[in-house]
């Protein structure tokens, strides 16, 4: 291949999804067929939607966790579960939920949007991006296989030595966890890279970065926090790891330091609170306009907003040790920052009460979770900003209270935003519409359910119940209450079970969609639902940040076009562009389906269940196989040989 | 010596009613469950943090009702916001893409207003925090009593620190202080992490193992408070409570002589039961002024004065105290003291002995 291969200049055609350019985009994108095209598919979309189904899997698992500890829980002194049982359901339950659904599923959808909304074709790294599924999907069953088979983590998400020591904690279980974070570690890095990437290199022309739509700077914001902050908690684990292996004493009392290990778990652990709801504000930030029919209102506070709030995320995690014991300097400082972090927050919520005061809400399913999200936003965020003074902290930490808080956040700014998001994307991801009425059936009893269950649960927590215990007294003041939480979790469940099936039920049946159903300004809208393999027969051009809105609002410099635009049917290509300007500069080209990190995966997993079963054979084996992958994967391929090409065709003088 | 008094179930337990903090607390569970709420909130809640006991508390919890109403208010402005709004502006139509998008307004004076004020708000929350936590830090008067709080898998080990040797006894999980004097408390665990909390005279602070961490309580009048571990620490964290009396000077005063005295010498009759204890239980409990010196479980030399048993989880009633020696995994599933199979007559002797011990 030479040189003018990827600097040639592209051909400019009008598009069009019936013409024969699309037909050899269709045969070049493609993903081949049955099993082989499942293992080997690098699709942002395909692999997009895989996420999201992974997620709500696990969703439901911990679901059903969750409503086991209810019954348990919803009188005194009852005896279902033994103290044991107990603790591996809270403990697994919150490592499902924090680490197997709430990233994951934003992942998903940042995965099957980015390149959609970028107008562009794939993500920058197709291949990166099917590992970090695949390593995903492994994490979770490796996890799940300890629960299983009765070894469960059973400390808690947060973990903390010594009683995470194998002095206290002499079972396999803790072992399970720490390997298994670290490879879900990886998994979360790599997915990270690839998103920041992108954002810089796989965009449309003109896509400059004040054009983004906030669901794209919320998901690079905490990548680039994942970047950071990942290390520290696999670091600690592996550290954990050879503590209770082979005798170091990282964070034993005989010679290391327990607090050592709450510092780098909060390290990490505080900025993943907001790696688990900044997309899904951004999401927010990008749905409501839509049914308020107007732009977002202050998209430029929202974004340095939103990338404040990352910022000052990794300046506020001694908020979660308040009683350690620290001085009352250190303190103060902490609970000073964890006050001021709250203001970039209320520029979000404003930002969206205003959109709806400005503009034309329309009462869609998907309009309902994103209002309510609001409220749930604010209920969550205040209850977090009382736990943020340390005085009443000391009080209200490890009760209930917090259990309240942070469920608001979790589920209130995660899981809402996200069941709103699907209700908002489902047709452009399947080519039909979620049925609206049963949408709204769904969207209140979830509703309903979910405040029943949480907001007496502050109370709960002021009067005083610990978190974490298998059961409590009487004469407490605590039955009633749990009794009312109880009966909301399972009218929370079976709102989410009617959504599921809304879903099924529109998978096969839903009305036709369009490519537009919703009159949306962005650039996934301009494509057919579901759209090809190649998401755009040309690539679009845009010149404001709402292409498909400019003539309503006569926005923007000149004039997007999604209709005419570059061709790029040179194989798998998608334009590079420029950091700021979204200027495109070359043309890249972009690898095709590969069973490669699939089996990359497979052997890395193999070899961290070599490392819990210390099978020394099975981690040679291990290495032999990654080794190979890497091998095959870094393997020099003319199609692919950009670099290499250009210093030859430089020396040849061919080019400039 | 004290009448017993029965804290765990159905015995009296702490009851702070009265003032604005009572007349709050029941607006809020009337707010929150309606009226048949408001009935319900005259029961008792002995770890509620809603109204202080004690100089650190009574400076916390106007804070955090501070707080509170402040939160309240905001969720009501904001949900009413986004309600309002939302029924006002609706445009009734089925499908958004019936409606033109317009920009006819930049709707940027709700973020400029909205968040100057919620900025005022934190501003104020932080000074009060700050001040508060400067208040709290150290008491104004010198300590009167230090104590030394070990935290073990499940319960609390507490040795009263006396100028001398002769002065310094161990008790477990119920603490005696005297009211107004302020106690200095050294908190260190044996094991794992646990977390030091009496609601009504102070928040948590953790026992840390290589650390030593102090607090300090004192109560502005007498009176029985719960306290209870709240930092994960296994499978019992269930059942690791603590009980704090806070008597009268002279109270408090009879109560430490009683302390400090060794057990009292058991007679003939007793002699069985002891010889039982010593040989049965003394590997793991002390009760000074026998053979039985063990170190892993609770001190028991005056277990008859306390009034509950197994960390503040039963009543210490004879018919408790029998089913737990019998069988203490039936009663706490996990915890540290196995099950030893008495036989009836040496679970009679040694329940007898142990009731003497007051």
């Amino acid at each position: 291949m030479s040189a003018v291969e990827y600097e040639r200049a592209p051909v400019i055609a009008d598009g069009g999804f019936e013409t024969p350019a699309a037909e050899r985009l269709e045969k070049i994108w493609e993903t081949a067929p049955g099993i082989r095209g499942w293992l080997s598919t690098v699709d942002h979309k395909k692999i997009g939607i895989r996420y999201i189904v992974t997620a709500f899997v696990f969703l439901v698992i911990g679901g059903i966790e969750a409503l086991v500890m209810r019954v348990q829980l919803a009188s005194p002194n009852n005896t279902l579960l033994t103290p044991e049982a107990y603790n591996e359901l809270f403990s697994t339950h919150g490592m499902t939920m924090i680490f197997l659904y709430a990233s994951p599923i934003l992942s998903g959808f940042s995965n099957y949007l980015f390149p959609l909304v970028l107008g562009s074709r794939d993500m920058a790294f197709p291949r990166v991006n099917a590992l970090s599924y695949w390593i995903y999907l492994a994490a979770g069953i490796f996890l799940y296989s300890s629960f299983a088979l009765g070894h469960g983590p059973n400390d808690g998400w947060f973990n903390y030595p010594p009683y995470a020591s194998r002095e206290y904690n002499p079972g396999p279980n803790i072992d399970y966890y720490s390997l298994g974070m670290i490879l879900l570690g990886i998994s979360t890095t790599v997915g990270a890279a690839n998103f920041v990437v992108t954002l810089i290199r796989a965009r449309c022309p003109g896509m400059s970065i004040n054009r983004l739509p906030i669901l794209v700077w919320g998901t690079v914001t905490v990548s680039v926090a994942n970047l950071i902050a990942v290390p520290c908690v696999s670091l600690a684990f592996f550290l954990l790891w050879l503590d209770r292996n082979y005798g170091t004493h990282f964070f034993t009392e005989s010679g290391g330091q327990p607090l050592l290990w709450q510092h780098l778990f909060w390290i990490f652990a505080h900025p993943w609170v907001y790696v688990i709801v900044l997309p899904a504000m951004g999401m927010v930030s990008d749905g409501l306009p839509v049914f308020c029919r107007r732009p977002l209102v202050g998209y430029t506070p929202v974004v340095l907003g939103t990338i404040t709030t990352m910022v000052l995320g990794f300046g506020v995690w001694m908020h979660h040790m308040f009683a350690v014991g620290v001085p009352f300097v250190s303190t103060s400082f902490f609970s000073a920052a964890s006050f001021v972090i709250t203001i970039p927050s209320a520029v979000a919520v404003f930002a969206w009460v205003a959109t709806i005061w400005t503009g034309r809400p329309v009462f869609t399913s998907a309009f309902l979770y994103f209002a309510s999200f609001i409220a749930m936003f604010v209920i969550g965020g205040v209850s977090g900003v009382m736990t943020a003074s340390v005085a009443a902290d000391l009080q209200l930490t490890d009760t209930y209270f917090v259990v309240a808080h942070l469920h608001y956040v979790l589920i209130g700014i995660n899981v809402f935003a996200v069941l709103g998001a699907l209700h908002f994307w489902f047709p452009k991801m399947t080519g039909r519409l979620m049925d609206e009425r049963l949408g709204r059936w769904a969207f209140w009893i979830i509703f309903i359910g979910f405040n029943l269950a949480f907001l007496p649960m502050h109370l709960t927590g002021l009067f005083g119940m610990p978190r974490r215990i298998y059961t409590y007294p009487e004469g407490f003041g605590w039955g009633a209450l749990n009794m009312v939480t109880s009966v909301g979790s399972f009218l929370f469940a079976i709102g989410v079970l009617l959504y599921l099936v809304n879903v099924f039920r529109s998978l096969r049946s839903g009305a036709r969609a369009g490519s537009d159903p919703w009159g949306a300004p962005t650039l996934e809208w301009a494509t057919t639902s579901p759209p090809p393999p190649y998401n755009f027969p040309v690539i679009p051009k845009v010149a404001s940040r709402h292409p498909l809105w400019e003539k309503q609002l006569g926005e923007g410099i000149g004039e997007s076009s999604v209709r005419r635009g570059l061709l790029l049917d040179h194989g798998r290509e998608i334009p590079g562009t420029s950091g700021l300007d979204g200027d495109p500069d070359v043309i890249l080209k972009m690898p095709g389906d590969t069973y490669v990190p699939f089996l990359l995966a497979v052997a890395l997993a193999a070899g961290f269940v070599g490392l819990l079963l210390q099978l020394w054979w099975l981690i040679g084996l291990s290495v032999i196989g990654c080794t190979a992958a890497v091998i095959a994967w870094l393997w020099p391929r003319a199609a692919l040989g950009q670099r290499a090409d250009r210093d030859r065709a430089r020396a040849r003088g061919t080019v400039a | 010596m004290r009448a017993r008094r029965s804290i765990g179930r159905g015995g009296r337990r702490r009851v702070r009613r009265g003032g604005p903090a009572a007349a709050l607390r029941a607006a809020a569970v009337a707010l929150a469950l309606g009226l048949p709420g408001a009935a319900w909130a005259a029961t008792t809640t002995p770890l509620d943090y809603l109204s202080g006991a004690g100089e650190k508390t009574n400076a916390i919890t106007p804070l955090l009702w501070f707080l509170i109403w402040v939160s309240i208010a905001v969720v009501v402005i904001i949900g009413g916001l986004v309600l309002v709004g939302a029924l006002l502006r609706r445009a009734r139509r089925s499908s958004p893409a019936e409606v033109p998008p317009e920009r006819t307004r930049s709707g940027l004076s709700w973020i400029t207003i909205g968040v100057g004020l919620s900025t005022i708000a934190l501003l104020v929350a932080t000074v009060w925090t700050v001040s508060t936590s400067a208040a709290i830090n150290e008491p104004d008067e010198p300590y009167g009593l230090t104590l030394a709080i070990t935290g073990h898998q499940w319960w609390w080990e507490v040795e009263y620190r006396g100028d001398t040797p002769s002065e310094t006894f161990e008790t477990a999980n119920e603490i005696h202080i005297p009211v107004g004097v302020p106690v200095r408390i050294e908190l260190r665990t044996a094991d794992v992490i646990h977390s030091f909390w009496v609601p009504a005279l102070t928040g948590k602070t953790d026992l840390i193992p290589n650390i030593t961490n102090v607090t300090w309580i004192e109560a502005d009048h007498a009176g029985v408070y719960r306290g209870q571990c709240t930092e994960y620490c296994g499978r019992q964290h269930a059942h690791m409570g603590l009980v704090v009396y806070a008597d009268e000077p002279q109270a408090f005063e009879a109560w430490r002589q009683d302390q400090l005295a060794p057990a009292a010498t058991p007679d003939a009759e007793l002699q069985v039961g002891l010889a039982a204890f010593t040989i049965r239980c003394g590997a793991c409990h002390t009760v000074r002024g026998t053979a039985a010196g063990g170190q892993l479980g609770p001190d028991l030399s005056h277990l008859a004065s306390r009034s509950t048993i197994a960390a503040a989880t039963l009543p210490n009633t004879i018919g408790h105290l029998s089913g737990w020696i019998a069988d203490p995994q039936g009663v706490k599933p996990g915890n540290l003291m196995p099950r030893l199979d008495l036989m009836g007559t040496e679970l009679d002797a040694i329940r007898t002995y142990l009731l003497s011990l007051t």
